[in-house]
């Protein structure tokens, strides 16, 4: 209880500094309202997770974050999501690759270009106009080494992707997202699609990266939220039902579809 | 229990038999099929082959049947498959990726999408018509391997537009948002990664296309290839600077199905025996260009697999 204290101490919101706010968001799919009028504080180099049942709603707003749904037409957004309380990257006249120059993903599946490891992990720093070989070489190997893959691939660079195990393109993933420095990194359920040993190896690396850059994690498994996380939201059908600390919300929910959910009464 | 289960018995056996039953009779479809094939081949092989030599790839055309060769019509051949590569691939390949990735998915591209398949299906001398109205007439190309090669980029334009849409499709979306995630443009997003990973079948398609065009006659008739040419177009070469030289593009030509048909309506059966001989050739080139595409297929699949 005392340990519970201190931790809710540490997490108190007055003393950290918002990354992103989510204000009124609502999103549609062509009529279909999807996310209805969320907001959402995500609080600056702490790991907020994303919980709730199936089609709540999750990665939808997530991938509002890095505007991934601008790739697809009759896609809408309503309300605001602010970046350092400065920019609306939700506004038309913000172009959607400046936000995820910033803003990075890793997906659910592995997903690693059929392409060598270096070039994987290069790619980010070459779309944005990046040629000097030396600075190349220092922030790819730099973030191999932050995704804990370093060791591992460090005489194999110039090998396909596609030779590396599950776990070991996921982290991949994780540092090519890295390379470029950004802001606040999008994970998307990244585990689901690996064995127990290297989910215990990604919640690992996650869990250290925090120091250095914010995260938002959808995730299914309440487990992995109530380990990994500083904050979680509960979203269902669309709207965001409750968010706090991770203690507090498994362990005090105020709202009681919160508690079922928790408590493992529906999923 | 007994009887039952002999009543299933006889059930499966019911469906087992016309199973069976479609199994033969497409075999036996397939067979007729192959054996045809098969056939004319071989009798192309018999008649032909013992024509082959090195005189007949390096002879001109002659009206004696034991001297003539196919030197114009390889040359001619090779000149118009040059052209027609240059124009279609290019203007194919690009106008597969605009359908693809960039135009809006409305009904004026549904329009022109239904309109490109349609046109892969349009007679060939179809082709030739509009080929001697525009670039014969209109553009005064003239009767050269320019207007041929052209006329041929036409026709196979839209299987090499098709087929390019086809390969870019079957990247997985998975790493388009990859690269989209990491901030490319949608020009970064198609040069880096969704263009190389489609280039063997969009190469295996460009390649289905000009076997299609290398035993095209109708549409070089149409537009007046020569039938008997006894000289080469200009080298594309010269000593002087700038050392490439383009005026083999305006000269006549002829191409091998084109100089197969003259000796064919020839009647002397010596000719006949000379039209099996290029026959031969140009099956072998064919051959040679879908092994080709086979082989390329296999190289870039074997690096990119999801």
């Amino acid at each position: 209880m005392v340990e519970e204290a201190s931790q809710l101490n540490r997490l108190d919101p007055a003393t950290l500094q918002p990354k992103v706010e989510v204000r009124n968001l609502s999103f549609y799919y062509g009529d279909a309202k999807v996310l209805k009028n969320v907001d959402l504080v995500i609080p600056e180099r702490r790991v907020t997770a994303l919980i709730g049942p199936s089609g709540c709603g999750k990665t939808t707003l997530l991938r509002c974050f890095n505007r991934l749904h601008d790739l697809y037409p009759g896609n809408r957004y309503e309300g605001e999501i602010v970046l350092d309380s400065a920019v609306n990257i939700l506004d038309s006249q913000v172009d959607p690759i400046e936000v995820r120059m910033r803003i990075g993903m890793v997906f659910q599946r592995p997903n690693p270009f059929p392409k060598s490891i270096y070039e994987n992990v290069s790619y980010g720093l070459r779309v944005q106009g990046e040629r000097s070989r030396s600075v190349i070489d220092a922030k790819v190997e730099h973030a191999l080494k932050n995704a804990a893959l370093w060791d591992e691939v460090k005489d194999r660079l110039k090998d396909s992707a596609y030779e590396l195990s599950g776990g070991q393109q996921q982290r991949l993933c994780i540092a090519r997202a890295l390379a470029t420095d950004p802001e606040l990194i999008l994970f998307d359920e990244p585990t689901s699609a690996l064995d127990p040993i290297a989910t215990a190896s990604i919640e690992e690396l996650m869990s250290s990266l925090k120091q250095q850059v914010t995260i938002l994690i959808v995730t299914h498994s309440m487990q992995q939220a109530a380990r990994l996380s500083d904050y979680t939201a509960f979203m269902y059908l669309g709207e965001l039902v409750e968010f706090n600390q991770t203690l507090t919300l498994f362990n005090h929910p105020a709202n009681q579809q919160t508690e079922d959910y928790v408590k493992g009464r529906f999923g | 229990m007994q009887g039952s289960l002999v009543g299933v018995q006889g059930n499966i056996q019911r469906r087992q038999f016309w199973s069976a039953v479609f199994a033969i009779a497409g075999l036996l479809v397939l067979l007729v099929a192959i054996i045809v094939l098969l056939a004319l081949i071989l009798q192309l092989a018999i008649q032909g082959v013992p024509r082959l030599s090195w005189a007949f790839l390096t002879s001109f055309p002659s009206s004696n049947a034991e001297q003539a060769g196919i030197l114009s019509a390889l040359v001619g051949t090779g000149l118009v498959m040059l052209v027609t590569a240059f124009a279609a691939i290019p203007v194919g390949i690009a106008s597969g990726i605009y359908l693809e990735e960039y135009a809006r998915k409305n009904w004026i591209a549904s329009l022109i999408e239904i309109n490109v398949t349609n046109l892969a299906g349009v007679p060939s001398i179809v082709y030739g018509l509009l080929a001697m109205g525009l670039f014969k007439y209109a553009f005064q190309l003239g009767e050269s391997v320019l207007t041929a090669g052209l006329t041929l980029a036409l026709l196979i334009l839209p299987v090499v537009i098709v087929t390019t849409r086809e390969a870019l499709r079957s990247v997985p979306s998975g790493l388009r948002e990859a690269a989209y995630a990491l901030g490319a443009s949608k020009w970064q997003m198609v040069w880096d990664h969704i263009l190389p990973y489609a280039s063997g079948s969009i190469l295996t398609g460009i390649i289905i296309g000009l076997s299609r065009a290398i035993g095209e006659t109708a549409p070089l008739i149409t537009i007046g290839a020569l039938t008997f040419i006894s000289f080469l177009p200009p080298s594309p070469f010269k000593s002087d600077f700038p050392f490439l030289s383009f005026d083999w593009l305006r000269s006549p030509f002829t191409v091998m199905p084109i100089q197969m048909f003259n000796w064919v309506s020839r009647p002397e059966p010596e000719f006949q025996l000379n039209a099996a001989a290029a026959g031969v050739i140009l099956v072998a080139l064919t051959l040679l260009m879908n092994g080709l595409a086979i082989y390329l297929r296999y190289r870039f699949r074997k690096g990119v697999k999801w």
